[in-house]
C-alpha cells in the first residue's frame, strides 16, 4: 500500500518550510530515505517534513458573492477618491 | 592499514558503485530509482577519495589498471538482474562494509567521513531487509550471495559478519580472483577513456 506524501524543505534554519513536492512510499521511514535522496542530497535542506498527504486538511473553495474587494489589499482604489477629495479641498496635487 | 587495503576498499566502492548504477531508470520504483542512484553515486565518490589518497592521479587509478589488477571483491562485480538479489547485494555489503570502516576509522580519518554518508546508506538498506526479510526470494538470494560477502572482509572480521547476517561462516569466494563479469564491466567502464585522444582535457 503506496501513500503520497508531499514534502516540504527549509534551505536554512530560521526560514519557512516550502513545498518541495512528494514521494510515494508505503510508510515514513521509506518516505525519509527517499525524500532524502530527492530532497537532500545536494545539501539544499537543512529539514524536511513529511506529511501524508491524507493528513493534510484541504481548504480551497471561497465565497465573494458581494463583492467585498476593498477587504483585499489590493482592490480597492483610493486614487479617484483621493483626488475628487483634493479637488474638494482646495489642496494642490502632491509632488 | 596497506595499499593493498585501501585499494581493495577503494576497488570495491567504485564496482558495487558502477554495478548499482545500472539499474538507473530502470528500479522498480521511481522513488527508489532516484535513491538507489544517489547512493551508487556516492559509493564511486568514496572510491574517488579513497584513490586520492593512494595517487595524485585518481582516474589513472581508477580506470588505466587492467582488470586483472582490480583488488575488488568478486561478491561487487556480479552482474544481478533481479531486484531481490540486488538488495540482498546491498545490504550484505552495508553490513560487511560497516565492520571493515569501523575496524578503519582509528587509523583513518576519512574513514570516519565515509562512514556518516554510509549512515544513510544503513538505514536505505535496512529498511529494505525489514521489509523483505520474510520472503523467500529475498532468503534464497541471500543465501546465495553468501559465500560472496564473506569474501569481502579478512578472516578476522568474519565472525562479526556472520552474527549480523545469522549465517554461519562457510568457505568464501575470495578477493583476488575475479568472475568472469568483471571484464565486461571494466570495458564499458573505461571505453571512454580508452578511445579519448592524447591529451584530451575533461
Amino acid at each position: 500500500m503506496n501513500d503520497v506524501w508531499e514534502v516540504f524543505r527549509q534551505d536554512r534554519r530560521g526560514t519557512p518550510f516550502e513545498h518541495a513536492g512528494s514521494v510515494v512510499a508505503p510508510d515514513a521511514e521509506f518516505a525519509e530515505a527517499w525524500a532524502r535522496e530527492q530532497y537532500g542530497r545536494r545539501g539544499e535542506s537543512v529539514a524536511l517534513w513529511l506529511v501524508p498527504r491524507d493528513a493534510v486538511h484541504v481548504v480551497d473553495e471561497w465565497a465573494d458573492e458581494f463583492d467585498l474587494k476593498y477587504r483585499r489589499v489590493d482592490g480597492y482604489s483610493i486614487k479617484a477618491r483621493l483626488k475628487e477629495a483634493r479637488e474638494r479641498a482646495g489642496t494642490a496635487e502632491p509632488r | 592499514m596497506n595499499e593493498q587495503e585501501l585499494l581493495s576498499l577503494a576497488d570495491d566502492e567504485l564496482i558495487i558503485g558502477w554495478r548499482d548504477s545500472e539499474w538507473t531508470g530502470i528500479a522498480p520504483l521511481l522513488e527508489e530509482d532516484v535513491a538507489f542512484s544517489s547512493i551508487a553515486q556516492n559509493e564511486i565518490g568514496h572510491a574517488r577519495a579513497v584513490y586520492e589518497l593512494l595517487s595524485d592521479d585518481a582516474d589513472a587509478l581508477a580506470f588505466d589498471r587492467s582488470p586483472e589488477e582490480y583488488r575488488c571483491a568478486p561478491f561487487v562485480e556480479l552482474h544481478l538482474l533481479h531486484w531481490a538479489h540486488t538488495i540482498a547485494r546491498r545490504w550484505l555489503y552495508e553490513v560487511a562494509d560497516e565492520i571493515r570502516i569501523a575496524a578503519l576509522k582509528e587509523e583513518l580519518p576519512l574513514a570516519a567521513k565515509i562512514d556518516r554518508e554510509e549512515a544513510y546508506h544503513r538505514m536505505h538498506a535496512e529498511m529494505w531487509h525489514e521489509r523483505l526479510a520474510g520472503s523467500p526470494q529475498f532468503a534464497a538470494a541471500v543465501e546465495e550471495l553468501w559465500p560472496y560477502a564473506l569474501g569481502m572482509l579478512p578472516a578476522s572480521q568474519r565472525d562479526a559478519l556472520s552474527a549480523r547476517v545469522g549465517l554461519p561462516v562457510v568457505d568464501a569466494v575470495e578477493r583476488g580472483t575475479h568472475t568472469d563479469e568483471l571484464v565486461p564491466l571494466w570495458e564499458e567502464m573505461t571505453m571512454v577513456r580508452r578511445s579519448a585522444p592524447a591529451g584530451a582535457q575533461w
